[in-house]
């Protein structure tokens, strides 16, 4: 471009070197400009970082040091290097029937999920019907429901004069009130509730991005609906399944709200203990370990997922 | 089950067994709520099953229940201040995420999503003993601080999904054209900008408006918000006007979004 305005007579490297004068003055130019915007993506990202790390990182950091704090015998904590908190819970075997009772809950919460879900998402993601972007965004709308109204609403279902029991009654099923509320089944129910849409998401968001040429492909090949299935389809969509069941999962193993709600007495979620711990009796040492111990396990799982699968998985399916 | 994805071929059993299972699915997932929102209409003294009739009297006992109006106040005070909060961080954040790179991006948006697959519960507790170490009482702000940024990760990603196809051309060429950083910023970058910080404000709003588990930790005795009155009251007994302030809020937050979206299509058009 800086040749444009001179004379046609110059010659040819005269011309050449005017330009390479001007593309050194430019790519000055330009570095100077990327050197200020270096720092500039940095800015923008500090009151992020520094809120996560002030509001995020520091705490779980305190935690760690507070768990190996002195619990005095009059209630107050000291500052201490022992491992008192870390020994009386988990020589408790409370606390391990506790952590071990809410991975079961939530493993079987996963499993329903994904039985559930995925043939829901295949019917999502293959049917033509015209209205399917509504059917999808109706997905969504449980998530802007607050946790507390969808496990309220389970009450109404299956309480004693819920729905399902009054249903039975009228239609002549059953004449005394069936218990379904306040019990194991009721918490799994809540549970699969709230997991369900995320799993739903996931499968859909992968078996959506399938190139539909491949199962031609494998029918062309002699592949009977279900062989294509198993060969090309059910590999192709595990990143959405395995995404879906892990969130359904830390979803599930972390709850409060819902066993709380829709629990009987001996249920004792996790999250439940860690409640009781620190505001229930103010025994924070206790509660560092136990949040510790929950934040451990849970990353273990992730840990062991993300070896195998791809977390940008997760993560994407939250933007969608 | 692919036999019905060919247009040949008449659908199958199985995929009609896949069609009545996703009837079933989204019944499963509507009808518990809808359930909420009949009951909240119910005449029945009792507010449960079997209905009797329509009536508005859940609403009226809500209205005279003073609580009930300061746990609404707190709730948008609340939603409101930390959405604006996790809107200006968040929206900083998405922009270098999606504008520019640098070392070590892809680490920083991992870190960033990562108190998503947290623990609400355990965040809470590590964020409590800080301003227990700091001998400070519970109050608003520890709930506005601990609301923004259990929403920020949320917002940086919807923001980012929004902001992709933002292209940096039309400031370079109002630039060239000789406006001032300032003037850049508040005629074109402003108006591109401005439907993905209204989405994740929304987002954000929402999302405070909804909370619960970590609420429960953070709330001093004295404040509840609409979610914490409910669960209160849940635990003590079940009284019926919980339907009509749970049919409240979904109305609440599913319509308040829904505008939203609504009025950001129309400026988005606009600009």
């Amino acid at each position: 471009m800086s040749a444009m305005g001179h004379p046609p007579t110059y010659a040819k490297g005269v011309i050449g070197r005017r330009r390479s004068q001007w593309q050194v003055g430019e790519s000055d130019k330009t570095r100077r400009l990327r050197e200020k915007a270096a720092y500039r993506p940095f800015l923008l990202l500090s009151p992020a970082l520094i809120s996560l790390l002030f509001l995020i990182l520091a705490p779980l950091i305190l935690i760690f040091v507070y768990s190996f704090w002195l619990r005095t015998a009059d209630g107050r904590d000291m500052p201490a290097f022992q491992f008192d908190n870390w020994q009386s819970v988990l020589s408790d075997p409370f606390y391990w029937q506790g952590l071990a009772g809410t991975f079961a809950m939530s493993g079987v919460t996963t499993i329903i999920c994904a039985i559930l879900g995925y043939p829901t998402a295949y019917f999502l993601a293959r049917c033509r019907v015209r209205n399917k972007s509504l059917l999808l965004l109706l997905l969504f709308l449980p998530f802007w429901i607050s946790i507390v109204i969808r496990s309220l609403a389970w009450i109404n279902v299956l309480g004693r004069q819920g729905f399902v029991n009054a249903t039975l009654m009228a239609l002549g099923l059953i004449h005394a009130p069936l218990n379904l509320l306040y019990n194991d089944f009721s918490v799994i129910m809540g549970l699969v509730y709230l997991d369900l849409p995320y799993m739903i998401i996931n499968v859909y968001v992968s078996l959506d991005g399938i190139d539909r040429n491949i199962e031609a492909a494998a029918k062309t090949l002699g592949c009977s609906p279900w062989q294509s299935f198993r060969a090309v389809t059910l590999p192709l969509s595990l990143p959405g399944l395995g995404a879906g069941c892990l969130l359904s999962f830390i979803l599930a193993a972390g709850s409060f709200v819902t066993p709380s709600l829709l629990g009987g007495p001996d249920t004792s979620f996790f999250a439940q203990l860690i409640y009781d711990a620190t505001i229930d009796q103010l025994d924070w040492p206790t509660g560092s370990v136990l949040s510790l111990l929950l934040l451990t396990a849970l990353s273990l799982v992730v840990v062991t997922y993300n070896r195998f699968m791809s977390l940008n998985d997760v993560y994407r399916s939250f933007a969608k | 089950m692919s036999t019905a994805r060919s247009r040949a071929e008449r659908p199958s059993l199985t995929w009609n067994l896949l069609r009545v299972l996703g009837c079933i699915i989204y019944l499963f997932l509507f009808a518990p709520v809808i359930i909420v929102i009949l009951l909240a209409f119910n005449s029945a003294s009792t507010g449960s099953f079997p209905m009797q009739g329509y009536s508005l009297q859940w609403f009226g006992r809500l209205f005279e229940n003073d609580s009930i109006g300061d746990a609404f106040v707190t709730s948008a005070i609340l939603a409101a201040s930390s959405a604006t909060l996790a809107t200006l961080i968040g929206i900083m954040a998405a922009i270098a995420l999606v504008r520019y790179s640098f070392p070590g991006k892809a680490a920083i948006g991992n870190l960033l999503s990562l108190p998503m697959l947290m623990p609400e519960v355990v965040l809470a507790v590590a964020l409590l003993l800080v301003l227990k170490l700091l001998h400070q009482p519970r109050s608003f702000v520890l709930l506005l601080l601990g609301h923004t940024v259990l929403a920020l990760p949320y917002v940086v990603l919807v923001m980012q999904a929004r902001l992709i196809g933002l292209r940096q051309h039309y400031e370079e060429a109002a630039q060239t054209l000789g406006a001032g950083p300032l003037q850049t910023f508040r005629e074109i970058t402003l108006p591109l900008v401005a439907p993905a910080a209204i989405g994740g404000f929304l987002f954000a709003a929402t999302l405070s408006f909804d909370d619960i588990t970590a609420t429960l930790f953070w709330k001093s005795p004295g404040i509840e918000t609409v979610p914490t009155k409910i669960f209160a009251m849940l635990r003590t007994s079940i009284s019926p006007e919980i339907n009509a302030l749970g049919a409240l809020m979904i109305a609440i937050t599913i319509l308040l979004p829904l505008l939203g979206s609504y009025a950001m299509r129309r400026l988005a058009r606009l600009g």
